[in-house]
């Protein structure tokens, strides 16, 4: 794409992401949480990807990254759920909060419930990121210009 | 309000209907796109706030892949005159759910009333009441998703996990090469 298109999306790309951190972050004050403010990422480097093509694109978020940071999403809020069975009595206990409980309507709050929305976060970003970039490049017969995306080496 | 919510319902129906005979797929996929924001700002009428910002980041996402999917394929168009029993099932069953939903709907509250004051041990009530005191979440959503309702909101993640390891799987370029002496099948 154009130099215009590549320089606003870079200026966009700062607000997208801001926006997308602070759903994350506020998810358990304000409307948002882990699922948004994940897809809002998410679409903020499928936009980098399509204003960039893949291959300069891929310094930022990589395929192989990509994917290895999406299991670790999921790993971390599977994690979180098991540590309130060992540390507290059931399995997804918020055990931060019974023991510690924080200022209320403070963003240091709420016990497990920001590291869970940061770990879905992680997951949905990269796991709709990997979706896009594998449907996005799939070759179909009789079809044009294709979006090659070079990570899948092994 | 109900005036705004009737014309946006509208709407959505004119963009579907658009949508469905439309022959371009490019304008196809723009009034889905449509018919989605229509949606977003239903649910922004009707105080889900949280529904309405995953309405509408899901629908700029999903609308960039359709695009990207639809456009500049070669398209195979088919001619010809249409399935009668196929169109007669449906208007059949279309009419079937609408005498089912226009008896739901005359049982509804209000809009803006909330569902659960009739039954007053619903754990709905019980949620509002101690969902700041017992997880600390402002946000009341994000207290029943992650801590009352965690389990299924893992299994939302689950799911999510098995369809991108589908879609992995299934749209891979490279194959891993057969061992020597086992024939392709």
């Amino acid at each position: 794409m154009s130099e215009i298109v590549r320089t606003v999306t870079r200026w966009i790309f700062a607000f997208i992401a801001t926006y997308g951190v602070y759903l994350v972050a506020y998810g358990h004050l304000t409307p948002g949480g882990g699922f948004a403010g994940g897809v809002m990422l998410a679409s903020g480097y499928v936009l980098l990807v399509l204003s960039r093509g893949a291959k300069e694109a891929e310094k930022s978020l990589g395929l192989r990254p990509a994917k290895a940071l999406d299991s670790v999403g999921a790993l971390l809020f599977l994690a979180i759920a098991v540590l309130g069975l060992v540390l507290g009595q059931g399995f997804f206990e918020n055990f931060i909060q019974k023991s510690t409980p924080g200022e209320p309507l403070e963003i240091l709050n709420a016990g497990i419930i920001p590291l869970c929305n940061i770990a879905i976060a992680l997951k949905v970003m990269t796991s709709l990121f990997v979706v896009f970039v594998v449907m996005a490049s799939v070759r179909f017969a009789g079809s044009g210009e294709e979006l090659e995306y070079t990570s899948e080496e092994e | 309000m109900t005036s705004y919510l009737t014309f946006l319902l509208v709407f959505m129906i004119i963009a579907a209907l658009a949508a469905v005979t439309m022959e371009d797929l490019l304008s196809a996929v723009i009034s889905l796109g449509a018919l989605g924001f229509a949606a977003s700002i239903v649910f922004l009428m009707l105080k889900a706030p949280d529904v309405e910002i995953v309405k509408r980041i899901v629908e700029v996402l999903v609308l960039v892949l359709l695009v990207r999917a639809t456009i500049r394929r070669d398209v195979e168009t088919v001619s010809g005159t249409r399935d009668t029993f196929g169109m007669i099932a449906a208007a059949v069953l279309i009419l079937l759910m609408s005498v089912f939903v226009i008896k739901v709907v005359g049982s509804l509250p209000e809009v803006g009333d909330s569902a659960m004051a009739r039954n007053a041990d619903a754990p709905s009530n019980h949620y509002l009441d101690k969902s700041l005191e017992e997880t600390g979440a402002g946000n009341a959503v994000t207290g029943v998703l992650l801590d009352y309702r965690g389990y299924d909101t893992l299994g939302e993640a689950t799911v999510l996990f098995a369809a991108v390891l589908g879609a992995v799987t299934l749209l891979r370029k490279r194959a891993r090469r057969l061992p020597a002496g086992r024939a392709e099948s």
